[in-house]
């Protein structure tokens, strides 16, 4: 056990993984190659279009004790990991890995092969019931919680060897292109699953959406798919995406979006180039609407927006705000529309997203991000995968990838969640290290770290109440109280892995 | 005061409380909290608070919680006990 540098305690060895404990947000260097999956031969006339899951399972050459590869772009509506996890089990497979992007609670119909040994790992940050189930003693899975540029990075590493990636494809001909944006299960682009077919061992496309080759436009093409399987549905189409993601109209957020727009203001980047990133919570798409009005107003022409895109980003680069929009999953239906029609919303993988160990990521290249918060405590740490009542509820997403990359990380909060004070002077778990967070934007005030305090004065001057840290946590506790602390038992069930594969924090059971 | 019939106020909205009384012989408190593990001390402290302040020495009074704070605790509180007596 050893003191990360964010003050966790964190095991040296866990289930057999050596850890290493978190240090920094930039110091850790890469060493030696990165992974390489076996070269494959198709000649002329060879047929990857099989019969059925089974078939493809029985042709992946799965077997006890791999990994399998999935994806979230499907959300809460997927059932394409659902039905391999079934057929699985059923051809007598066990101790299989899940590395997805992100469990969601529609996969809540793994438990049972949880419990009987089919699944033994989970590599994804989880929502749901499986999460609290492991969160309270009453399942017992090892969790790894990683960002999506960490995904990527631990693909490349090795750190995940998936042995079969199972891409869940909207649209998708019998040599194997993907086209993530055509179909009945249509999700826009599918930027998790880019290193799945880079580097899985054998690459499977599920599709409900069989086409004449060729498909197009390519998302994921015929090089790297293996095998492709034609099933009745993906999922339900209506949990895929929104129908829409809408700005908020409480006065809460509105507030909070207004000050969060003058911390963008006067930070000196909103000009020529700028480059955006908001999380799809009203709150942040708040602060959009504010951001873009200012553009307006002031004939600003922004250089890309990227990460979850929503309709209000389609909005903004039809209008001409934004000169790109960069997207590793389409968040609402106009979204989704927009991958096909416009040449400039691009689809980008998780790797050119926010992989630190390419050759440089998107996330490098932001002006600001807009980012939403459960617990921020006085570091400026933010927590975004456990509840209050310390169960893990969440993946961490792109929230520390951006976080680091950006000039300017805005935290968005109201003060108070149903009596639980968002900042506090420690949060239950760490997915966000504070030094890579610049700001933080409440109802009652703006907290700033140490890189922007020289906006509080012009803050000021814009009628914007500028608190430190501690004074705004001492405010919110006067209406609150101070809460107990959440107890813990010494169980560790999952770990907060950071971009680089060093640890944050971990997930202990929660006691009782 | 005297609780003398069963009455209720508040709601199970976030943010909010149900509060139920009814009569009594003795003094109980129960109370269900989504902050149970964060606030319940403090929660049950400010019931009391109430309690003593209308004087009333004989209930049963149960409430749901959904995170609400110190002063819509009193509101409903009070509400429901003037509604019972």
């Amino acid at each position: 056990m050893s003191k990360n540098s964010l003050g966790r305690e964190i095991p040296d060895i866990w289930r057999g993984r050596v850890l290493r404990p978190y240090r920094d947000p930039f110091s850790v260097q890469p060493e030696g190659p990165r992974v390489a999956r076996p070269i494959r031969r198709v000649n002329p006339g060879d047929n990857k279009l099989l019969g059925s899951l089974r078939e493809a399972i029985e042709a992946s050459g799965l077997r006890d004790g791999m990994t399998i590869g999935a994806h979230h772009h499907l959300r809460n509506g997927d059932q394409v990991l659902n039905s391999v996890v079934k057929e699985i089990a059923a051809m007598g497979i066990r101790d299989i890995g899940i590395a997805s992007s992100s469990i969601h609670p529609v996969h809540e119909v793994l438990i049972p092969f949880i419990r009987d040994g089919v699944i033994t790992r989970i590599e994804s940050g989880v929502n749901g019931r499986i999460s609290r189930m492991v969160s309270t003693g009453q399942l017992d899975v090892p969790i790894v919680t990683r960002t999506h540029g960490g995904r990527g990075r631990a693909m490349m590493c090795g750190d995940i060897k998936v042995d079969v990636a199972f891409v869940g494809a909207p649209t998708c001909d019998e040599y194997g292109n993907i086209c993530a944006s055509k179909g009945p299960s249509a999700c826009g682009v599918v930027g998790y699953s880019h290193s799945d077919a880079d580097y899985a061992d054998c690459v499977i496309a599920v599709t409900d959406n069989l086409v004449p080759y060729p498909a197009f436009p390519i998302s994921i093409p015929q090089t790297k798919v293996d095998y492709v399987v034609q099933v009745d549905s993906l999922g339900d189409p209506s949990k895929i995406v929104s129908t829409t993601t809408r700005v908020t109209t409480d006065p809460i957020g509105l507030q909070i979006a207004k000050y969060a727009a003058t911390v963008i203001d006067l930070s000196g980047l909103l000009k020529t180039g700028f480059s955006f990133q908001t999380g799809a919570g009203g709150a942040s798409l708040a602060t959009a609407a504010n951001v873009r009005d200012l553009m307006r107003k002031r004939g600003i022409v922004g250089s890309f927006g990227a990460g979850g895109i929503t309709g209000y980003f389609v909005d903004m680069l039809e209008e001409g705000l934004l000169e790109a929009l960069f997207d590793v999953q389409s968040f609402d239906l106009k979204a989704v529309a927009s991958v096909g029609r416009n040449p400039a919303h691009i689809e980008m993988s998780a790797d050119m997203y926010a992989n630190p160990f390419n050759a440089g990521c998107v996330v490098n290249r932001l002006d600001c991000v807009v980012l939403g918060a459960r617990e921020i405590d006085t570091n400026f740490n933010v927590n975004v995968n456990t509840e209050s009542d310390g169960t893990l509820n969440g993946n961490t997403g792109g929230h520390a990838d951006t976080a680091a990359g950006a000039k300017l990380a805005i935290v968005v909060a109201p003060s108070i969640r149903a009596r639980l004070p968002i900042v506090r002077d420690e949060v239950t778990t760490i997915s966000t290290p504070g030094e890579t967070i610049d700001a933080i934007v409440t109802e009652r005030g703006v907290a700033l770290n140490s890189k922007y305090q020289a906006l509080a004065p012009d803050l000021r001057r814009r009628g914007i109440p500028v608190k430190s840290i501690v004074e705004l946590r001492d405010e919110i506790y006067g209406i609150t109280g101070a809460p107990r602390p959440i107890e813990f038992t010494d169980n560790i069930v999952g770990l907060v892995e950071y971009r680089d594969g060093t640890i944050t924090d971990v997930i202990r059971q929660v006691k009782g | 005061m005297r609780i003398n019939k069963k009455a209720q106020a508040g709601t199970m909205q976030s943010s909010d409380l149900i509060v139920f009384v009814e009569p009594a012989d003795d003094l109980t408190i129960e109370i269900e909290s989504t902050v149970q593990q964060q606030f319940g001390h403090l929660i049950e402290t400010r019931i009391k608070q109430v309690l003593k302040r209308l004087s009333v020495e004989q209930c049963r009074i149960m409430i749901s919680d959904r995170g609400a704070l110190d002063y819509a605790i009193d509101a409903r509180v009070e509400a429901a006990l003037r509604r019972a007596n």
